[in-house]
């Protein structure tokens, strides 16, 4: 193939897109990796563990950014969206926009400076559930290890003053726009999690202490809102009986109808994260079938202990019980054919995954999507080709395994 | 060896209100003679680098010691041709960890300054060894992940060698009736065309199939493969750089499923024998030609089960429903069961779990108990039910069993490998090779062999495809890096390799055995044969090795010995204890870093040293720090075990056995074992640092100072 640009665009710094990246760069290619937060890693960079292991993902990722570092053949822009492809392989042109991250050229000292600032803002990293100061390094491993002014403080006059009165920070920047020249494009912009609110029976808007499995990972990570302990957002309680729904809007025609495939597995693993650190906690599961398929052992495991329960079945309800200020599964037993009422601290949703191109679509005409919004492409022709959860529900492994395959593809098509 | 060391401080960052920079260059420049040593604000910006440039040059220095950040930051600004560089982490590991102004936090910035002076007068920047590659990739196996790798590993100046066992290629996708997802009606994945895949393998000229044929032999290293393929009795040599193993699987063996049925009545079947049956379209009873009108499935026979294969082969419940939809095509009418434990049909398989359910089949969670002949001439089938707690009993004319895959490697094999340490790739369980799965999933533990598809975990065709990509892009790329001289995963781009100096070796066997990587050979003696390309330099030799044979250009147990030397040790009257903290740079020095990074307060009697791998650990080194009055010693390294976490495979858990031997040696020395301490740190383990060094310093205070000290 004669391409007229032999540099990969890579859209999405998660671990698909980090890992598309260094992959092929690493075969001797230019790439530009795109990610619209001001810090590399994605989902996963919010998540306590992975499983089977009980790894943190801070250690791969550690070393994913080494090998960034160490690569000169790799521009990372951050806080950057794409705006416009045009052009076909091998000769595109695409159009990017970056944000400021209203630093002070040339101020080195990450810190310091910003100490006095001590206003707060929602912490979208912590989806909501703990506040982050409005100038600062993302968390322990963003990377680039650069502060930046959150966007959201912005809006608040209040603190747009603070901000204008502190040293090292620059509110005249400006986003810039580039245009860049390259020969394939690679989209792994993810997944979001479902709109649990949208589950009305399961009390996610009306209960604090219902809570999905993404926030539950922040709940439990040492960098979250509360430090790694499990407590209740609504009051504080110590958590020590704990419900999971699984498929909680999956499988299921009036949300979306396939299977996340990585929901089971999250919440085998999230039971460790209660049962490791509470002496005596329960905890509750509700399903319809444990879809373990990997990490059989890991399931068998769970299933060992006697303070985890699995209920086979959907539940209907969750509800408060004032007296007690207890959540209270309400759910049918299939194996016992009755309805049970379980009383529980927390409750946790295993919400399933929706591809990011469902709403986010990629600028560019003749890209083909299934109905709930993935991208359908043919690995030997496509134009734009995509990787990890952008293009099935996949685990981290799979994720990896997907991205490192397309990056030879974005080589070989381009 | 660097020969003229410049040593830079940075007063940034706060660092200047922590400590006494000028002192620290007064230090550097006297005592450790460095040939230039001064401070600058910012180092990092463009100021401070051209300032370091002008220094490099006119000083011709070979070495430069960097007191700023943690060498994790900046690490792209402070490279510079030619030049080794070392870090002091002034930033992290002192200003903002310490309490400004403090004596022993002076005392400590001043060590780690003394330190990374010492280490680089044992230091110098590797050059690396270029490799002339032959530019050629062998993949083994012609099955779909196979044909995928082979496709996309060929083209630019690359060529491939296929070699497929059987007589024609496509493997087993060419004993199935239907294919998934492309004959499914799952929507537009174009991936699994088979034929299409055959054909344009056919047509790419740098591709060259021998079907029919084995690897017989594989010697040599990376981008220096000798292969021998068996083809009948032709033997064809040719030099191979790197090798995608992807020889697929086979079916369980049903014959140890007697107690379904199987092998006492034709009637009783394998999915892959039902597949078969509907490719031949002979939808019937085997026994007597009957057509069927009822058939049942036994989901996870043998899988999931302890006595046969504990794990789940992932594609059975997708394969069964698949089957279904041949059933109800050819007579809507067929009664189907199913009898299962989870119906597993992850992502867009749940749409064919719906489209089958509503054909009225029916699933029933359960146990079969027996399988037998029965009273109307078919198969009766006793199960329990489990959500009811009722026994099932039915009469089917087939009994369809789902069996899982088995790795052909299991039993195997297929590389035949001359590696001293066997000729296959390690295993993780079940035959499936050993890899960092999670984060890495192609990384194995022989370097330029990648397993792809169904011999790396139970997989579908389409994943299978794709899987052949990933494997052939790692066979590519690292041919693209080792040609180069430079490491794979995880040190990627890193030229050094370990130097072995022979004459003093003593033939132990020690690094032979230990290499992670199987990157040692042996000659008949037992003096190791090192093969660079194999070599993904953890340093586990280095650190196994009792005569201190092993070093790296920019990596030694000298440059280590010196920077232990260099701790200026406080008399025991002073009550300063001494400790040294051997730290894996990419978890526990990290963890450290993170510390800082919430600004948790440590205690400032602890040094720390970055080591590659925990595995690098040498022995020697608890002696320099013992004899020169250091107090303890503490090992920080990752996870070991089954779930190990350490991605040189097992070097915190060989780090530890070589500490108890320590242990022991001190015991029998009448001094406390106690000096000495591992413990495992993982990457988000910060918040615990301090801990773990106040604990250990508690400790030591009970034992009282080294006895050792002026």
């Amino acid at each position: 193939m004669s391409s007229k640009h032999t540099s990969v665009l890579v859209v999405g710094g998660g671990m698909a897109g980090v890992t598309a990246a260094i992959e092929t760069a690493e075969l001797g290619r230019e790439v530009f990796l795109v990610e619209k937060t001001p810090s590399l890693g994605g989902r996963v960079a919010g998540m306590k563990q992975y499983f089977p292991k009980l790894c943190p993902p801070y250690c791969g990722l550690e070393i994913n950014y080494r090998r960034i570092k160490e690569n000169p053949r790799i521009s990372v822009l951050t806080s950057a969206t794409v705006e416009k492809i045009e052009g076909k392989s091998g000769d595109f042109s695409v159009t990017v926009s970056v944000k400021p991250r209203y630093i002070q050229a040339g101020l080195c000292d990450p810190k310091k400076p910003f100490e006095g600032l001590e206003a707060t803002v929602e912490s979208e990293f912590d989806y909501g559930l703990g506040k982050r100061r409005v100038v600062g390094i993302p968390h322990e491993q963003a990377y680039p290890y650069l502060p930046v002014v959150s966007e959201s403080a912005l809006g608040n006059p209040e603190i747009r003053k603070q901000l204008e009165n502190t040293a090292g920070v620059d509110l005249h920047q400006e986003p810039k726009t580039m245009v860049l020249k390259v020969g394939s494009i690679i989209w792994s912009t993810g997944w979001v999690p479902y709109d649990a609110s949208r589950i009305g029976y399961l009390g996610y808007s009306r209960y604090a202490d219902v809570v999905t499995n993404v926030e539950f990972e922040r709940l439990a990570a040492v960098n979250g809102p509360t430090g790694g302990k499990l407590v209740r957002p609504s009051d504080d309680r110590a958590v020590k009986r704990l419900a999971f729904i699984q498929c909680a809007g999956s499988r299921d025609e009036n949300h979306l109808a396939y299977c996340s495939s990585v929901c089971c597995m999250a919440s085998l693993k999230q039971t460790t994260y209660i049962r490791n650190a509470v002496e005596d906690s329960e905890v509750y599961v509700f399903y319809i079938d444990i879809r373990a398929n990997k990490y059989e052992s890991f399931y068998r495991t769970i299933q060992e202990d006697k303070k985890v329960h699995f209920i086979k079945g959907k539940p209907g309800l969750v509800e408060l019980d004032p007296a007690s200020s207890d959540l209270v599964v309400v759910s049918e037993d299939m194996e016992s054919e009755k309805t049970v009422r379980v009383p529980v601290d927390l409750v946790v949703l295993a919400t399933g995954m929706v591809p990011a191109t469902r709403e986010q679509k990629v600028p560019y005409d003749g890209v083909s999507y299934d109905e709930f919004g993935f991208l359908v492409s043919d690995p030997f022709t496509a134009a734009i080709i995509p990787a990890g959860c952008v293009k099935r529900p996949v685990d981290v492994a799979a994720s990896v395994q997907d991205a490192t395959g397309a990056s030879i593809k974005a080589v070989r098509n381009g | 060896m660097a020969e003229k060391i410049g040593c830079f401080v940075c007063s940034g960052c706060g660092i200047a209100d922590a400590v006494d920079v000028d002192t620290l260059v007064a230090i550097a420049q006297g005592e450790k003679k460095a040939a230039t040593a001064m401070c600058h604000e910012a180092l990092c910006q463009k100021e401070g680098l051209e300032l370091m440039r002008k220094e490099i040059e006119s000083h011709g220095l070979d070495g430069v010691v960097v007191a700023a950040c943690s060498g994790r930051d900046k690490s792209n600004e402070f490279d510079f041709e030619n030049v080794y560089v070392d870090r002091a982490n002034l930033r992290e590991g002192v200003a903002w960890t310490h309490e400004p102004g403090h004596e022993d936090t002076q005392m400590l910035a001043e060590d780690l300054v003394r330190m990374a002076m010492g280490r680089s007068k044992f230091a110098s920047r590797p050059k690396g060894e270029p490799v002339q590659p032959n530019n050629r990739v062998l993949v083994i196996g012609g099955g779909m992940a196979g044909l995928s790798a082979a496709l996309y590993a060929s083209g630019f100046d690359r060529e491939v060698v296929l070699v497929e066992k059987e007589d024609v290629l496509g493997g087993f996708a060419n004993h199935l009736h239907k294919i998934y997802p492309k004959d499914m009606d799952l929507r537009a994945y174009a991936e699994t065309d088979l034929d299409g895949l055959i054909s344009r393998v056919a047509g790419e000229k740098k591709i060259t199939v021998y079907t029919g044929a084995e690897v017989g032999r594989i010697s040599g290293a990376p981008a220096d493969f000798d292969v021998t393929i068996n083809q009948g009795s032709d033997k064809i040599n040719l030099k191979v750089d790197t090798v995608v193993v992807a020889a697929g699987w086979k079916p369980y063996d049903a014959a140890k499923l007697g107690h379904l049925g199987y092998g006492t009545t034709p009637d009783v079947v394998t999915n892959v024998e039902f597949e078969r049956m509907a490719k031949e379209g002979k939808l019937q009873r085997p026994s007597d030609g009957k057509a069927l009108e009822s058939v049942l499935f036994v989901q996870c026979a043998g899988s999931r089960d302890d006595n046969h294969l504990p794990y789940c082969s992932n594609v059975c419940c997708g394969a069964s429903l698949k089957q279904i939809t041949y059933l109800k095509e050819a007579n809507p009418q067929t009664a189907c069961y199913v009898i299962y434990k989870d119906i597993r049909t992850p992502g867009h398989y749940e749409e064919v779990y719906k489209k089958v359910q509503k054909t009225g089949a029916l699933f029933i969670k359960g146990e079969v108990e027996s399988v037998q002949k029965g009273a109307e001439g078919g198969m009766a089938v006793q199960a329990t039910d489990v959500l009811l707690g009722e026994p099932v009993a039915v009469e089917v004319d087939l009994v369809v069993l789902a069996t899982g895959m088995v790795p052909t490697t299991l039993d195997t094999d297929v590389l035949n490998l001359t590696y001293r340490q066997g000729p296959e790739l390690p295993e993780r369980e079940y035959g499936f090779p050993n890899s960092h799965f999670i984060c890495f999933p192609y990384e194995t533990q022989r370097t330029g062999i990648y397993a792809a598809g169904a011999v790396r975990m139970p997989m579908d065709l389409a994943s299978g495809m794709d899987d052949g990509a990933g494997a052939a892009l790692k066979a590519v790329q690292s041919i693209e890096l080792i040609s180069q001289g430079k490491a794979t995963h995880p040190r990627v781009g890193d030229l050094s390799f370990p130097n072995f100096a022979l004459q003093r070796c003593t033939q132990c066997k020690r690094c032979t055995e230990e290499c992670p990587f199987g990157a040692l050979d042996e000659d008949i003696k037992g003096t190791p044969k090192p093969n660079p390309t194999r070599c993904r330099r953890c340093g586990v030799c280095m650190g196994a090795c009792p005569e201190r044979i092993v070093s790296f250009d920019n990596y030694s147990i000298n440059s280590i010995s010196e920077a232990i030397k260099s701790i200026f040790v406080p008399d025991e009257f002073e009550e300063k204890p001494r400790v040294i903290a051997l730290a894996c740079e990419n978890d526990a020095i990290a963890a450290i870093d993170m510390a800082a990074h919430n600004s948790l307060r440590i205690n400032p009697f602890v040094r720390v040293i970055p080591v590659r791998c925990l595995g690098s650990f040498n022995i020697i080194w608890v002696a320099d720090a013992l004899s020169r009055g250091v107090d303890g010693i503490m090992l920080m390294g990752c996870k070991y075990g089954d779930d190990y976490q350490c991605h040189f495979i097992k070097g915190s858990e060989l780090a530890n056995t070589r500490m108890s031997n320590v242990q022991d040696t001190l015991d029998r020395l009448m001094l406390e074992s106690e000096r000495l301490r591992q413990v495992e740190v993982a990457i988000t383990d910060y918040d615990k640092i301090p801990q773990i060094f106040d604990d250990f310093l508690e400790k030591l205070e009970e034992l009282g100072p080294n006895p050792y000290k002026d």
